[in-house]
């Protein structure tokens, strides 16, 4: 399979990556090189092979069901959670309106 | 009195506690190496009084009778991937330029709760994207190694933890954390002359690390030599609630257990990693290890990882993947930079914000995993690379009933020149050709000085494990170190 500029536009418009139509015409070719070598993967038998889920085996936890137990993980940490925000007002953060 | 930049962990740590000289002392020394050598451009930032603070409570501390840490006094660099509170943490990106933390990550505070100090943190591949340290928004980092040819060509000091491997080559800190997806520690240890392990998948909690491939990213140290590498690794391995791919399990006694004694030990040398064309260096280097690793007591064996042509292109589907899921949270809201032109709507800034905030390598890799991972392609790419992937993995388990470690090249060539190899991405990728299959497996696998190669750079060997046998992976290490009397270092020019 290979892409064409209409393709990479559409995958850089879902990855939410601005691009110009330079850059297209530059990623068009190294893309499709990335994408024919990869292609290989295609000649090995995987009859009957599970795709991998965890590398090494693990026992997924549950947390106790405390709110707070750990204080980094927990609430009440508003101005923490903001200290690093482009624009944080009234103690949200700030985006450009979504609402007409 | 000697140098105390010579001195490695152990060494600084005996020192320190036995009285020789103080933590303050050490931490002068390096924080003035890494000060004289801004033109390696090694740290992103440094740190000097982090350092020093932490050296002065440790001098306390002994003065007071106290227990004193297994880092106590230690000063060490701190690769830029993790979180560190207070102080910038950018992943060599643009887009996390300023992001001052407001929490530690677990690896690093275990560290400072072993008695180490920060001398700063290091540079890196935009995001740990890259094998040569040329992706980092803050410019590339120069390997303190050159060519022996008499040029001045700068070299490249492998990636993504070049600023590390820079770093601890050239006297700057004694040991760095490192984290490696498909070689990040290993290739550019062994491009540097030094020595660097990636635990066992889990080891190490990724709670705090940047993530790239949450299935892949581990962390590890980058050292002088094993048994520095074995201090580092205690204290920073460990189990983390935070971190659900934690290992619940306890931490050796890795220093303690070190042996180079390999008697009852068999080492399969996997035929498939011997590739058409392999460097003669490289195969030499390979022979060397065979025969320090019989020396040693061991027996070595041929054994087969059918699939390891596979590895390298599942990670190329894989690591993408995940990473474009990992980087959707850089959207401009809540941390980080934020591009909005004007009259923009909220979809505008995320893109103009992406586009602004990543770099060219970041961008590439997030575009082939949003297309592997997008409606109609995923079973043909990511679901066959996730198959592959077990079937490499197998492939190890098959492996690991005839033989305890297997011996190969860290990387198929040498240190190259920066510049050389940018043009085309693939060949880049090709680098990590020897690394990426352990990553892919979740095993550990270190890599240790071996020689140095025609052109007079460092070449490292590889040794890969069971699972959670470390143990047998140092050993393997430390007998390789004992025989290979690997004294190079680079000559200082910065």
């Amino acid at each position: 399979m290979s892409v064409d500029t209409a393709t990479v536009a559409k995958i850089a418009s879902l990855a939410r990556i601005k691009v110009t139509e330079g850059e297209l015409e530059a990623m068009v070719p190294e893309l499709n090189g990335i994408l024919a070598w990869v292609e290989q993967l295609g000649e090995v038998d995987v009859t009957g092979i599970e795709p991998m889920t965890a590398v090494i085996e693990n026992q997924l936890r549950l947390r106790a069901d405390v709110i707070g137990a750990d204080p980094l993980t927990g609430g009440g940490i508003r101005e923490q959670v903001l200290a690093n925000a482009p624009v944080a007002e009234h103690g949200f953060f700030g985006v450009p309106k979504v609402i007409e | 009195m000697t140098d105390l930049t010579d001195l490695g962990v152990a060494a600084l740590r005996d020192g320190i506690a036995g009285g020789d000289f103080t933590a303050v002392e050490a931490a002068e020394a390096f924080n003035a190496n890494i000060a004289a050598a801004g033109v390696l451009n090694a740290f992103i930032v440094a740190t000097p009084e982090h350092a020093l603070e932490s050296a002065r409570k440790v001098d306390a501390d002994r003065a007071a009778g106290k227990t004193l840490g297994k880092l106590a006094g230690v000063p060490i660099g701190m690769k830029d991937l993790f979180a560190t509170k207070g102080v910038q943490t950018t992943a060599a990106s643009h887009i996390l330029e300023g992001f001052t933390p407001e929490y530690e990550s677990t690896v690093s505070q275990k560290l400072w709760d072993a008695g180490a100090g920060m001398l700063g943190k290091l540079n890196l591949d935009q995001f740990a994207m890259g094998s040569s340290n040329e992706t980092s928004y803050f410019g590339n980092v120069i390997s303190p190694w050159r060519r022996c040819d008499g040029g001045n060509a700068a070299m490249a000091p492998g990636g993504s933890s070049g600023g590390s491997s820079a770093a601890v080559s050239a006297r700057l800190c004694p040991a760095a954390t490192g984290t490696d997806t498909g070689g990040s520690i290993r290739q550019p240890a062994a491009f540097t002359g030094i020595s660097g392990i990636k635990p066992t998948y889990g080891r190490c909690s990724r709670w705090g690390i940047v993530a790239f491939a949450s299935s892949l990213d581990q962390a590890g140290p980058m050292a002088r030599d094993v048994r520095d590498c074995a201090i580092m690794l205690e204290a920073m391995a460990g189990f983390d609630p935070k971190d659900t791919t934690s290992l619940d399990l306890s931490v050796p006694a890795w220093e303690a257990g070190l042996n180079a004694n390999l008697k009852g030990k068999k080492v399969g040398i996997p035929r498939e990693y011997r590739v058409e064309g392999l460097d003669a260096d490289v195969a030499k280097s390979w022979d060397d290890g065979v025969a320090w690793l019989k020396d040693a007591g061991a027996e070595v064996i041929d054994i087969s990882l059918p699939h390891t042509k596979y590895a390298l292109p599942a990670y190329y589907i894989i690591a993408p993947a995940e990473a474009s899921s990992n980087l959707a949270r850089y959207d401009g809201v809540r941390y980080g930079l934020r591009d909005l032109p004007d009259g923009a709507n909220l979809q505008d800034m995320y893109a103009a914000t992406r586009a602004a905030g990543f770099g060219a390598e970041v961008k590439r890799r997030i575009l082939i995993g949003t297309y592997v991972l997008s409606a109609g392609f995923y079973d043909a790419y990511y679901t066959q690379a996730q198959k592959v992937r077990t079937l490499i993995s197998h492939d190890f388990k098959n492996a690991f009933t005839e033989c305890d470690v297997i011996l190969a090249p860290t990387t198929p060539t040498g240190a190259f020149g920066l510049g050389e190899m940018v043009s085309d991405p693939l060949a880049m990728y090709l680098n990590d050709v020897f690394a990426v299959p352990a990553s892919l497996a979740g095993l550990p696998a270190m890599s240790v000085p071996a020689g140095l190669n025609r052109e007079g750079l460092p070449l490292g060997l590889q040794i890969v494990g069971r699972p959670f046998d470390e143990q047998g992976v140092l050993n393997a290490g430390l007998a390789i170190e004992q025989r290979a009397g690997f004294t190079a270092r680079p000559g200082k020019w910065w």
